[in-house]
């Protein structure tokens, strides 16, 4: 039985006719394109599909496209601003080298963000046991936790300077 | 500084920029107008004979469009699966190569093996219809492990291959090694597990079918390792279609660790489909689907024999080892405990004799083949083990009795007595630097600080030698390759200076789009961001053979040199003429052309417009143009090696083991760039940590259900399961044979530290007396040792 799903994705309003069974996840990459946002598993373990519903990191396979209706939804795509400037998390990333073969590095930057966002100055100890659910078979990990604390440094540095303004 | 975007810079990653921001295009985010979706019907018994299969009802499901089986891949001549390396037995007879054909005809041998393939309009309508193929099964016996197999009257997995055994090899002098033994003083023994495991990266494989009817051209997009290799086998042993005909496309790939190496059916069955249906057709696996069909690694049970004499040094050893093969002969499953194992049992001791046997057996569960490292670390694991229970029993200190046993650097070059030849190495250097990076002299104070929290505490070496850029083609192929193992490059300049590189290397994590545009900095003196790194495309690169076995750098970038020095040529003969100079007074200084002792030079950019722009030009001399092809084969094997020293705690009461520090110190030969280095160090830790405390891929032993079949029942390291790292390398030791002098460092972590953790765990454990525990040293698997080896007063 189709439904139809209203949200708003990296800030612009989308409404689909979806059938009722249809994942978040599905909906956001087979039917807005948004193939960023990657499925890891099927148990909702992996964490690869991590986005933020009204900013907060949710596993996107965890939760049905109806469950999001109404909701604000970012995935990887809209979390660098508009000119292409990289999240600071983003950027930490690619300066420590947190990630390699890249599947799972959208929903680890999600989960940091939202890691960071609720523990602005998170110890290693908070890092690896935030991005617990999230699985990376590349990096052990090293890389990443350098990351996220760069990030979350930057990230203090930029909300700051917002507050300043 | 040098060139900052040169060989030895921490260029950051240029991959980075699409990946980071969901830009990255992997199999599955790929749709072609008119795609179908593909799903398996595949069998749920271990072992059974196929007696029917009935598909009227799925195909009167909404939306699909095919119901295929078998039966159907025989009609059309599809071949079987073809492997890719041929190991012949003791007595000279071929191994057992059973055929393996992309669906099931006639039986099922694993859980998972396919059975019939669904194709509907949408993924779900193809699932939901996969439920209602009715197969009729007709169960049958399962022989599930290796041990079981080779039992006298197990069930057969291939009713013409008796004993279930593929092949019964060896390797070595087993006289020479009889002959040590009996003058031996002391024989330390070990029988040990190396557990299966599922390799598990994390993008699942898919498959994307196409056929052109246009130009009778088949595309498949698939998650590969190495494109051309999946091209030659399929096209060539399965399908029938010829390579210019058939285009294979790896586009960005989500991890491979060795299991994205192997043609499998999936991509034979989705190619032929689209010409069968006239759509395209997609599948991409579940996780599940991934447990069930991906090819796992290891799965080794030996029994290992060290001689020694009165003073600790080595005089032989011998080895026994049955090796799962799974079901069916995997690409290139009979290679990994064969030349990829016993040829590395020397490891880094001057043992003089060595003699090892394997017996491969075929078993109903799913191939086994390479995973990274792929052989080297059972090896390791094996020789380090032994060596550390040696240690333990002749009471000399475990570094101290690697020491002396230790191929001296001036042993160099060193030929072992399992075939191989290393070229460098220097294992005192070191020892030498991680003794004081894990403060070794301060481990019992360590221990004693540990023990006043009641917990055990216990420090483990590895020291690792492995054998990467397996070559040259020409032994690989005596050896029983039935592929060459060379790699190649093409290095095309543009009119105005920019610069295309072909490469025959797949990246799958490894960041070739850096590290291979800093050769072409580093030689040209042309900005990094001037030269694009093209891969993973049959209709755009050379034949190549793709990556594995720590391969890329060695081969691929030895091939990208090879190209440049051909550019190079070329390039000085171009400058001779526009400078009005000897072609001998040419040469080539931070990627300048300049005509010794003067200051006339040029760029390469001013050269190749020349080149294309032929208005002043030697037309009778040269042609235009400054684009130029490789091919390298290399001379021998690169040899990186390390050691690995892991301390642990445990907590006795639990069982819990924690990695509170580990230290890797590796000898990777010269490094193009040291923060991808170190990644690839951390990331192999990792997974050999996970082998050693967490992850282990059980079927039932009876019914042949695989019982760790997604991620709540297989354990995978994660953040807060690892500690960070303390990573060293030197570069004095390079590589002899290839003009980088590289090695290789994409498994080196994976290979030590399997070893490292469990040295450390049996050596906290001592204390009760605990001298091996089989791997993964779960909590449960400690709580049990401690308590066997527990006096029962002592636990009142």
């Amino acid at each position: 039985m189709p439904c139809t799903v209203s949200m708003t994705v990296n800030g612009k309003a989308v409404s689909r006719e979806v059938e009722e069974r249809t994942l978040l996840v599905t909906f956001l990459r087979d039917q807005l394109g948004l193939t960023g946002t990657h499925v890891g598993c099927d148990t909702s373990q992996c964490g690869a599909c991590v986005v933020h519903i009204d900013g907060r990191s949710v596993k996107s396979c965890t939760m049905l496209a109806a469950q999001a209706d109404g909701a604000a939804v970012t995935t990887i795509e809209g979390l660098a601003a508009a000119d292409g400037t990289l999240h600071p998390m983003q950027a930490a990333f690619r300066e420590h080298h947190g990630l390699q073969c890249g599947f799972c590095t959208p929903g680890m930057v999600m989960s940091a963000v939202d890691l960071v966002t609720a523990n602005p100055s998170p110890s290693e100890h908070d890092v690896r046991e935030g991005l617990e659910g999230n699985i990376c078979r590349c990096t052990g990990y090293h890389n990443i936790v350098k990351a996220v604390m760069a990030g979350a440094e930057a990230m203090q540095g930029g909300t700051m300077k917002a507050a300043a303004e | 500084m040098a060139n900052p975007t040169g060989i030895g810079a921490s260029v950051r990653r240029r991959e980075d920029a699409r990946f980071l921001t969901g830009r990255g295009t992997y199999t599955d985010d790929i749709n072609r107008p008119g795609q179908t979706h593909a799903v398996f019907v595949r069998s749920p018994y271990a072992h059974a004979r196929i007696t029917g299969i009935d598909a009227a009802e799925a195909m009167r499901a909404p939306g699909v469009i095919a119901v295929l089986t078998g039966a159907d891949m025989e009609t059309d001549k599809v071949g079987s699966l073809p492997c890719g390396w041929l190991i012949h037995s003791k007595d000279g007879s071929p191994m057992k190569e059973p055929p393996h054909f992309p669906i099931a005809r006639d039986r099922a041998r694993y859980v998972g093996d396919a059975v019939a393939v669904v194709i509907a309009e949408t993924r779900e309508q193809a699932k939901d219809a996969a439920e209602l193929v009715m197969v009729d099964y007709e169960e049958l016996p399962a022989a599930v492990t290796s041990l079981k197999a080779l039992e006298g009257g197990a069930p057969l997995v291939h009713d013409d291959v008796g004993g279930n055994l593929c092949f019964d090899w060896h390797l070595g002098d087993a006289a020479a090694v009889d002959a040590a033994f009996a003058q031996a003083a002391h024989v330390a023994k070990l029988d040990l597990v190396n557990q299966r495991l599922v390799p598990n990266a994390m993008e699942p494989r898919a498959a994307l079918g196409e056929y052109d009817r246009a130009t009778g051209e088949h595309t498949l997009t698939t998650t590969s390792q190495n494109p051309h290799v999946i091209r030659l086998l399929m096209g060539a042993f399965v399908l029938g279609i010829p390579e210019h005909k058939l285009r294979v496309v790896a586009p960005d790939v989500g991890g491979g660790f060795g299991s994205k190496i192997f043609h499998y059916g999936e991509e034979a069955v989705v190619t032929w489909a689209a010409k069968k249906v006239g759509r395209p057709v997609k599948w991409t696996a579940e996780r599940s689907e991934s447990f069930l069909t991906d090819a796992h690694g290891r799965d080794h049970v030996s029994h290992a024999e060290l001689a020694m004499d009165k003073d600790g040094n080595f005089l032989a050893l011998r080895v026994a080892t049955i090796a799962n093969m799974g079901a069916y002969l995997s690409t290139f499953a009979p290679s990994i405990p064969t030349y990829l194992y016993a040829t590395l049992l020397a490891g880094q001791y001057k043992t003089p004799a060595i003699y090892a046997e394997v017996k491969a057996v075929f078993t109903n569960t799913v191939p086994v083949d390479a995973y990274r490292g792929a052989g080297r670390p059972e090896a390791c694991y094996l020789i380090e083990r032994l060596v550390e229970v040696a240690a333990a029993e002749t009471g000399i200190d475990k570094a101290e009795l690697r020491r002396r046993n230790f191929v001296p650097a001036s042993a160099m070059p060193y030929q072992t007595p399992v075939a191989l030849q290393y070229d460098t190495g220097d294992f005192a250097k070191n020892l030498d630097i991680a003794l004081p990076l894990v403060d070794y002299d301060g481990f019992a104070a360590r221990k004693a600080e540990s023990a006043r929290r009641g917990k055990l505490r216990g420090i483990g070496f590895a020291t690792y030698i492995e054998a990467c850029g397996i070559a040259p083609s020409n032994v690989a192929g005596a050896l029983g390759a039935r592929a060459g193992l060379y790699e190649s490059a093409e290095v095309r300049f543009h009119p105005t200076g920019s610069v295309t590189v072909f490469t025959g290397s797949h990246s799958h994590g490894q960041g070739h789009e850096t590290t291979f545009a800093q050769l072409v900095s580093e030689r040209f003196g042309v900005p990094i961001e001037n030269v694009e790194i093209v891969h993973g495309d049959t209709s755009k690169i050379p034949f190549g053979m793709g990556t594995y076995g720590s391969r890329s750098l060695a081969v691929g970038g030895s091939a990208i040199v090879k190209a440049m020095d051909k550019v190079e040529r070329k390039a000085k003969k171009i400058a001779a003429h526009m400078l009005e100079a000897a072609e001998a007074d040419i040469e080539v200084k931070d990627g300048r052309f300049v005509v010794a002792g003067t200051d006339k030079a040029l760029t390469i950019g001013d050269i190749a417009l020349q080149a294309y722009v032929p208005h002043n030009f030697p037309l009778d001399e040269l042609e235009p143009g400054l684009d130029e092809q490789a091919f390298y084969d290399p001379k021998n094997f690169t040899y990186p090696n390390g050691c690995h020293v892991c301390e642990v705690e445990i907590d006795p009461d639990t069982g819990v083991v924690q990695v509170v520090s580990f230290a890797a110190v590796d000898d990777f030969g010269r490094v193009i760039n040291p923060l991808i280095v170190e990644g690839q160090v951390h990331g192999g830790l990792v997974q050999g940590i996970g082998q050693a405390l967490y992850e282990n891929c059980v079927y039932d032993e009876e019914s042949g259900q695989l019982i760790t079949g997604s991620y709540m029942d297989y354990c995978m390291p994660r953040a807060d399961d690892v500690p960070s790292f303390t990573v060293r390398y030197h570069e004095d030791q390079p590589c002899t044979h290839n003009p980088l002098g590289v090695k290789g460092c994409g498994e080196a972590g994976t290979i030590g530290a399997s070893a490292a953790v469990m040295n450390a765990v049996v050596h906290a454990l001592s204390e009760y007396g605990v001298t091996h525990l089989d791997m993964p040293a779960t909590p449960e698997r400690v709580w049990q040792a401690i308590r066997r080896h527990t006096p029962a007063q002592a636990a009142e």
